[in-house]
């Protein structure tokens, strides 16, 4: 204050918008994750006025399971999508995770454990693998994980019915160890009136510590880095190599904990499952505010994102308007709650 | 001070020693928990292989086999084991192909003619992307019979024979059995949007029972079809059937039925193992059966005989293979077979 009285041109320094700093709100307002927030309050309440089962607080267990089953696996991909890759790979690596767990424990006569645990290494080995073939290649991750989305699919119907002579995995319920997996990975909690599937808590958890990494740590600045620009960010001494492997991974790990909850939840994986989810997953990290371009987002975006696409699937429903339409007014939701987030930041912007 | 490339060498010699050591102790813990970790009951040393039956003496024949069949639908398991216990007895070299795309399961066929085979059994799902490529077959001389779906279409493509239900019939008996049970308010679960045979069994037990009401699922996505139908259950308590239209819908909707703590009952078309295990415990009441075992079967066995014998099964009408009923009286004949995966 006492500067400021004694150099007269320092007031009209303070108003240069450059260095002026931003009220809270514009700040607030300019977060990406805002946009989506927004965009989940509007549909939630728009289904909230027409649809009365949305009202009901025990359905909110159901509404959450929905959005959960997306969101465990848009959280990895968006962080992936931060640092400057895609992973079309990720909804049949899901299933894959899955067979390999229950095909392995099957075949073998093994303790379903021991399934588990090649499962996740082989998820980890898939995600490595993608990271590994992308950078040594140097073609974009659109086309290297095609690739793979390719192969898995394959594989998953070739091995699956090369070892059951099925297309489905038999049913490993009887199998040593499936009762504490399913504990684990397909157990529900009671709070309440609201029964929660243990899919809402992986997905809280993965979340929170996803967000506390990207935005608290020199590994969450490395990740914008490399989506940033990776010339600049390795120029600087950041591991873009290490970075991009790493995100692959963690959409491994991701893969194997979902793959796990659709074994255990329904005691046997179709092979065929899992196509076409990768876009949910994208699309939900973009609905939350992740450029596809690369270097800008947010995990919880990511999350609200889920959110947004489970209430919508689900207050559909729940409105019981016509099923014929069903897709239709997916999409009309989807693109009512992007343009709320796009006008939301513009605005911020403006500020 | 080093120079450089002492240091790479040492990196790259920590990193041996480290991968070294790393494996060791993967191989080590592997093969530790393989000792410990064997399963007491369940897996594959439980289930039971089926005999194989005689061999024909008549030379041998290549039949195209062309489904529109999704990848990893287990009715078709059914329907593919069939066909290849007829191949295994007449001696028939099988080729089984699948596209669920009406316009590349056409192209199947066509490639089934490059290849001169000496029959083509062929689903008729989608009959107008069919004709075309089925009628050439028939005129360049491959007999073609037709399975499963397109029941009225098949006669005017020049196909010798069909061996299936018709949708439309079977999802009226489940309907009159709906109206038999005293049911009030069915869900009829639709897997994939837009496909004629579905619809049409859910119209059909619309039209013998009247409050039937749709709903559609991603039949690729397990956690969301269950929460979809959780909703619906949710939405409208007065629904006390919920009618399913493939084996693992049925045994997920029996979940939501659990989630929404209704007191809706489970029905549904097709079986498999799990399935009828399910109908055995109570789970659910019963299951419109459409033999897809017979129907690959009667399919490669019918163009064997026309090859060798020229009969035709079913002597120009359609072979109808269902509907029948499996429930809590019957299950117990069927669940012996299904045990081998043939049911």
């Amino acid at each position: 204050m006492t500067a400021a009285a004694t150099e007269p041109g320092r007031t009209e320094a303070a108003r240069d918008d450059r260095v002026a700093r931003r009220s809270l709100a514009a700040r607030l307002l300019s977060r990406p994750e805002v946009g989506s927030l927004v965009g989940a309050v509007v549909i939630f309440l728009l289904f909230m006025a027409v649809a009365v089962p949305f009202r009901n607080v025990a359905n909110v267990g159901t509404i959450l399971y929905g959005a959960s089953a997306i969101g465990i696996m848009a959280v990895p991909v968006a962080l992936l999508m931060i640092g400057g890759e895609f992973d079309l790979s990720a909804g049949v690596a899901v299933t894959t995770s899955g067979l390999a767990a229950s095909l392995i424990a099957w075949n073998f006569g093994l303790n379903v454990w021991v399934g588990v645990a090649l499962a996740l290494v082989l998820s980890l080995a898939i995600g490595a693998f993608n990271g590994w073939l992308l950078l040594r290649t140097g073609l974009p991750s659109f086309l290297v994980t095609l690739g793979t989305f390719f192969v898995l699919q394959g594989i998953n119907l070739g091995v699956t019915r090369l070892l059951t002579g099925n297309v489905a995995t038999a049913d490993i319920s009887d199998m040593d160890g499936f009762a504490a997996a399913q504990r684990i990975f397909g157990s529900e909690v009671v709070l309440g009136p609201v029964t929660l599937k243990v899919t809402v808590l992986y997905w809280v958890v993965l979340t929170a510590l996803a967000a506390h990494v990207l935005l608290r740590t020199r590994t969450g600045n490395w990740i914008f880095a490399v989506g940033g620009d990776a010339a600049a960010a390795r120029a600087v001494g950041v591991p873009v190599r290490g970075t991009k492997i790493g995100l692959f991974m963690a959409v491994g790990f991701c893969c194997w904990l979902s793959g796990m909850h659709l074994l255990f939840q329904f005691n046997t994986v179709q092979s065929g499952e899992g196509i076409g989810k990768e876009f949910i997953f994208i699309i939900a990290a973009v609905i939350g505010g992740c450029l596809l371009t690369g270097g800008y987002g947010s995990v919880v975006g990511a999350s609200v994102g889920a959110l947004i696409f489970g209430m919508t699937q689900l207050g559909i429903n729940y409105a019981g308007w016509n099923p014929d339409w069903f897709k239709t007014f997916l999409g009309v939701m989807l693109l009512l709650a992007t343009l709320v987030n796009v006008y939301v930041k513009r605005k911020a912007d403006l500020r | 001070m080093s120079v450089p490339g002492q240091v790479a060498d040492n990196e790259r010699q920590n990193a041996v020693a480290r991968t070294t050591r790393i494996a060791v102790l993967v191989t080590g813990t592997v093969a530790a928990l393989t000792l410990a970790a064997c399963s007491s009951g369940g897996g594959r040393q439980t289930t039971q292989e089926s005999a194989a039956a005689g061999t024909a003496t008549t030379p041998t024949m290549t039949i195209a086999f062309i489904t529109h069949a999704a990848p990893g639908d287990t009715f078709w398991d059914l329907v593919r084991k069939g066909a290849e216990a007829a191949a295994l007895k007449d001696n028939v070299d099988l080729q089984y192909q699948a596209d669920p795309d009406g316009a590349n399961q056409a192209n199947l066929v066509q490639s089934a003619i490059d290849k001169k085979v000496d029959g083509i059994a062929v689903t008729l799902a989608k009959p107008d992307a069919m004709r075309a490529n089925v009628t050439k077959a028939g005129q360049s001389g491959i007999p073609v019979v037709a399975l499963n779906g397109g029941i009225d279409a098949w006669k005017s493509m020049g196909v010798l024979g069909y061996f299936g239900q018709d949708e439309k019939i079977a999802g009226a008996a489940a309907g009159e059995r709906l109206t038999a049970d005293g049911a009030k308010k069915a869900l009829c679960v639709i897997q994939e949007q837009g496909h004629v045979g579905l619809e049409a069994r859910c119209d059909g037990a619309k039209s013998t029972f009247a409050e039937t009401e749709k709903i559609y699922v991603t039949g690729t996505d397990m956690p969301s079809v269950q929460a979809a139908i959780t909703a619906k259950l949710q939405q409208d308590p007065a629904i006390d059937r919920v009618l399913t239209l493939g084996a693992p819908f049925a045994l997920t909707a029996v979940k939501s039925v659990k989630d929404a703590s209704s007191a809706a009952k489970v029905v549904t078309f097709d079986t498999n193992k799990e399935l009828v295990t399910a109908i055995k415990n109570g789970e659910i009441e019963w299951a419109v059966d459409q033999q897809p075992y017979l129907q690959g079967y009667l399919a490669v066995d019918s163009l064997w005989l026309y090859k060798v014998n020229g009969n035709t099964i079913g002597g120009g009408q359609a072979t109808l293979t269902g509907p029948a009923f499996i429930d809590k009286s019957n299950v117990a004949a069927v669940e012996k077979f299904a045990g081998n995966g043939t049911r």
